[in-house]
């Protein structure tokens, strides 16, 4: 989706703020979104593209006027409520009965074979490989990105859409997120590291000398001097030649 | 959020009423542990992983390997999620690892666009700024910029290569080896090894 989180190449946001001595967690409730965020992911009851797709569907405004935690948590209602484990009505009538209560500690509820399981899933990871696969593309080969505008999920960013630039990387097959994260299974495709020049993404208001590599799906991409011409149409020559003649008999 | 009740009526235990977002976050992860789906100590063990373990040192200890062991640097930049797997570094958000070596003529620098990805098993979680809007929306169109406001001044003969992490594989930046370090060990280059010039927004002054 042409979403408010697909930012590459916007202007206007300012200086990049710095904060010294950064906290890892600036509130315990930013601990506590990463580890539900962590320990529900990690269960399976959503994957990671479906999670993303969530928090890009966050409303624009909320989006640029949130924290990094608030966008977690959006994602996380949303998505738990999608996959039916969490209702909007259950967060709100429980609020309500939070407001009317002191609040006090949560009652720990410990599963330690659950946290053993999702302790070792952090460190054995995740990969979203799937074999090698059979390259349309070698490294060196002119590519051209589609134009496309698809309303759902996709790791295609605006910024190199039509733009033109060489493989850098092959990689292998890898999950393919523009279905992954609609519910379309894994469907795997070959995986590439795309060198742009900056000149090709930023024409005339280019920086200066440099690059930028983005990794892309293979159906994003087009062999370079592939130009799609308008479709000719079908002009049936001969027989508009044939009733030419024909008429000029007729004379 | 406003505070009626921050100070202490009796010297006990007076409980601050929950901010906005506070509350929010108990009444979900209250549901989720009392429907089963998530428990106290899976949450507080991930956290932990973050919060004592997983950090910036990790990358650290790869990027003082590779100085010190050519050997090791060639594997590093060929296969990156193999060689970290050697020091017994690897995990989510690492699964699928490339690193890219800074020389005089070519600086490399990450973003995320999209979202925020970083690669947790060598720099742990990202810092705010590297997740905000004015680092995404402007590393990919004006890195000399941003880069200077990080105080890395290029020459405008040096490339620069910005790396998009828009899939599943993570970016570490092999910053330049500080000239004056040739004694040093291994542990003590580690130590010279910053966060940021492992992101590509800082670099390492000489020792």
């Amino acid at each position: 989706m042409n979403g408010v989180h697909d930012l590459g190449g916007m202007d206007g946001f300012g200086p990049v703020l710095r904060e010294r001595n950064e906290p890892l967690f600036h509130a315990d409730w930013e601990r506590r979104v990463f580890g539900m965020m962590l320990a529900t992911m990690g269960q399976g009851f959503y994957n990671l593209d479906e999670i993303r797709h969530s928090i890009e569907r966050m409303a624009p405004a909320h989006y640029l006027g949130s924290t990094y935690y608030e966008h977690w948590l959006a994602g996380l209602e949303r998505i738990l409520g999608e996959k039916g484990r969490l209702t909007s009505t259950e967060i709100e009538t429980r609020l309500t009965k939070l407001a009317a209560t002191a609040p006090a500690p949560l009652p720990a509820r410990n599963d330690s074979t659950l946290a053993d399981r999702l302790g070792q899933a952090v460190y054995a990871g995740a990969p979203s490989s799937r074999g090698k696969g059979n390259p349309r593309y070698r490294a060196g080969a002119a590519v051209r990105v589609i134009n496309m505008n698809p309303s759902g999920h996709t790791r295609c960013p605006r910024y190199v859409r039509g733009a033109r630039g060489v493989i850098e990387h092959v990689h292998e097959k890898h999950i393919f997120p523009d279905a992954h994260a609609h519910g379309r299974g894994e469907r795997p495709q070959m995986l590439y590291t795309v060198a742009f020049e900056a000149a090709e993404l930023w024409g005339k208001d280019a920086e200066g000398r440099g690059r930028v590599y983005v990794d892309l799906w293979e159906s994003y991409l087009e062999p370079a001097g592939f130009v799609r011409k308008t479709v000719p149409r079908k002009v049936p020559r001969r027989p508009r030649a044939a009733a030419r003649k024909q008429k000029a008999k007729r004379r | 959020m406003s505070k009626p009740h921050d100070h202490d009526h009796d010297g006990g235990h007076h409980p601050q009423p929950l901010s906005g977002i506070e509350a929010r976050v108990r009444a979900v992860e209250s549901l989720l542990l009392e429907k089963g789906l998530v428990s106290s100590d899976a949450i507080d063990r991930v956290v932990s992983a973050y919060e004592k373990d997983i950090g910036p040192l990790n990358g650290a200890r790869a990027v003082a390997r590779a100085w010190r062991d050519q050997q090791f640097k060639k594997r590093l930049l060929a296969d990156a999620t193999a060689a970290l797997h050697e020091l017994g570094i690897g995990g989510l958000q690492g699964e699928h690892m490339m690193a890219v070596e800074n020389t005089p003529k070519v600086h490399n620098v990450v973003v995320c666009t999209l979202c925020s990805c970083y690669p947790w098993p060598v720099l742990g979680l990202p810092p705010a700024w590297y997740k905000s809007p004015p680092y995404r929306s402007r590393m990919v169109k004006e890195p000399r910029a941003v880069l200077g406001e990080f105080g890395v001044k290029l020459d405008p003969s040096v490339e620069v290569r910005v790396w998009d992490s828009s899939a599943e594989i993570r970016y570490l930046v092999l910053p330049m080896r500080p000239k004056g370090t040739d004694n040093l060990s291994e542990d003590d280059l580690a130590k010279l090894v910053t966060r940021d010039s492992m992101i590509g927004v800082g670099t390492i002054a000489s020792g």
